[in-house]
């Protein structure tokens, strides 16, 4: 649904975004990771016929961006960065604004208007001029904006920046329920609505790919052992050594209150860690999978930590 | 057609719920109105002087004596207020961040340019109609020619189309409106004295810099006198500012 093949954009001498290929299947939810300037405006706005590229390719709901711009435009929904609104409209008036811009036939119009409204929770000031609604209304309103004429693909730059919690809670709410019926492509550097949302994601850092997969594939891929960490009722260095002495394990480690048990992340040693536990009358009181966390393979594949 | 239409719409509203449109015609009309009435009550009092002379009293004209002179001074007004009206056309969504959003938008930028062009030219419409109003009171208390009369409308609305088409090329330059409005100001007033360079120049020169003199040309329209050379001039600028939005445009997208 949106590809892209060795996209570079250049502004002069700044290479901002460089050889750049990925792939989001159609109905999923994607995150666009990295750091600040890593590239990701950049590529949004290539992807949404803002900005041509430099050099390559990139195909949204089966058209080229830059061959077939009309068509890819009408099958997008694209929230920037800074949220495009007229402040002297009323909510309503703008949306209004936005349908007819894209194309919205008449017919349909007030009832994309209204969904819009619905699914973005804006009913309590649709006739509110903008620049009279606060913060998280205005972010809701850039989504209902993106939403209006019902695209197959919706890109969104940073929809939760600047939100209190609760809004962006609601806000994570809106977009994961987008999945299935839209493809959705969003930016962030919060690491952790990435687990929260999308089901895959694009790493990038100074415009080139870090790493791209669903985000199961991607921790897997990326971690080195397998483990679990015990929480017992004692722990000394004469248990520690008895895990040691386990056949298959290659490490055991009291980090705090709990004890770090690794082995070769192609095996599975669970079944046995208990058993042993059990039959040494250890005290077993917890015992969690050793999986790793998001921000742990964030910092491992955009500090270079590991090489794909 | 309908994307234009949406365009128009959407910066009328714009220019009437922000304070700029009120104040650019609320200025406009009181300085037309105060160029009329002086206007008007020195012709009274010549016409009175001159009613003793039978001879002189058969050569005054309204039209050369009070409209004449009242559409040159609405078109300096005009050189003065429509930087005002053009300055926001692109600088503000520029600023705001809505260009993203037309520009990602199925429209051209050829529609966008179009619209917002045709929305400030239905403001100047609106200013030059409420101008006009104590004007066509001279019709049913004087005989005035309406030919020069029409004419000379028809060049104020010309010149502003002129004047809008090289407002619309700078505000696409820059996202400050301020800068906007003095770099419109400076262009216009530029083609303005290019004819007083014009009288101390000789030969092609000369008739080249009267060629491109804004004023030259409305000359003779307030004189009653249609040249489609002066139709075609005040079109081809304003295309041509047209011309210049269009390819900034593309050539920032571009870059």
């Amino acid at each position: 649904m949106i590809e892209t093949e060795h996209l570079q954009k250049k502004y002069g001498d700044l290479v901002a975004v460089k050889d750049l290929s990925f792939k989001v299947e159609s109905g999923q939810i994607w995150g666009l990771l990295g750091p600040n300037a890593a590239g990701k405006t950049t590529t949004m706005r290539i992807l949404t016929g803002f900005l041509p590229a430099t050099s390559g390719k990139a195909a949204v709901a089966g058209y080229d961006v830059f061959e077939q711009a009309e068509e890819v435009k009408k099958e997008i929904g694209y929230l920037p960065e800074t949220v495009p609104l007229y402040p002297e409209m009323t909510v309503e008036a703008y949306l209004s604004f936005v349908a007819e811009i894209k194309q919205v036939p008449k017919t349909r119009k007030k009832a994309a208007i209204d969904r819009a409204i619905e699914i973005s929770g804006l009913a309590a000031v649709r006739k509110r001029l903008i620049k009279n609604i606060s913060r998280g209304y205005r972010q809701r309103l850039g989504l209902a904006q993106a939403l209006i004429h019902n695209p197959k693909v919706i890109i969104l730059d940073e929809p939760t920046i600047g939100l209190d919690p609760a809004q962006i809670v609601e806000i994570r709410q809106l977009i994961k329920s987008l999945r299935g019926e839209h493809t959705v492509l969003l930016s962030t550097h919060i690491l952790a609505e990435v687990t929260q949302v999308c089901d895959g994601v694009v790493i990038i850092n100074e415009g080139q790919l870090m790493s791209a997969g669903r985000l199961d594939e991607l921790t897997s891929a990326y971690r080195e052992k397998d483990g679990v960490y015990l929480r017992l009722k004692k722990i000394d260095n004469e248990i520690l050594n008895l895990f040691r002495q386990l056949p298959g394990i290659d490490g055991a480690a009291q980090e705090g209150e709990e004890i770090r048990l690794e082995w070769d992340r192609n095996t599975d040693r669970r079944e046995e860690v208990i058993k042993f536990c059990l039959d040494k009358q250890l005290g077993l009181l917890e015992m969690r999978s050793l999986a790793l966390t998001i921000e742990e393979l964030y910092l491992r594949i955009v500090s270079g930590g590991v090489e794909q | 057609m309908k994307a234009i239409r949406s365009i128009i719409k959407k910066e009328v509203l714009s220019y009437f719920s922000s304070p700029i449109a009120y104040i650019v015609i609320f200025t406009f009309l009181l300085l037309s109105g105060f160029f009329f009435y002086s206007l008007v009550s020195w012709f009274n009092s010549v016409s009175v002087q001159l009613a003793q002379n039978p001879y002189y009293y058969q050569q005054i004209n309204i039209n050369q004596m009070v409209f004449s002179p009242f559409f040159n001074n609405l078109s300096i007004v005009l050189l003065l207020m429509l930087p005002l009206l053009s300055m926001r056309l692109f600088s503000e969504e520029k600023k705001m961040g809505t260009e993203e959003l037309l520009f990602t938008s199925p429209l051209s930028v050829t529609q966008i340019i179009t619209g917002k062009y045709l929305a400030c030219l239905l403001i100047l419409l609106i200013m030059l109609v409420l101008s006009a109003i104590p004007a066509a009171l001279t019709f049913i208390y004087g005989n005035p020619e309406l030919v020069p009369f029409l004419l000379g409308y028809l060049g104020l609305f010309l010149l502003g189309a002129a004047f809008l088409g090289i407002g619309i090329f700078w505000s696409s330059i820059t996202e400050n409106q301020i800068v906007s409005a003095v770099l419109t100001f400076g262009t216009l007033l530029l083609f303005w004295v290019l004819s007083w360079v014009g009288y101390s120049a000789h030969g092609l020169w000369q008739s080249v810099l009267n060629y491109l003199s804004f004023f030259e040309h409305f000359d003779s329209l307030t004189k009653g006198i249609f040249d489609t050379t002066d139709l075609v001039y005040y079109l081809s600028f304003a295309f041509f500012g047209l011309f210049l939005t269009h390819s900034v445009i593309q050539s920032r997208r571009w870059r």
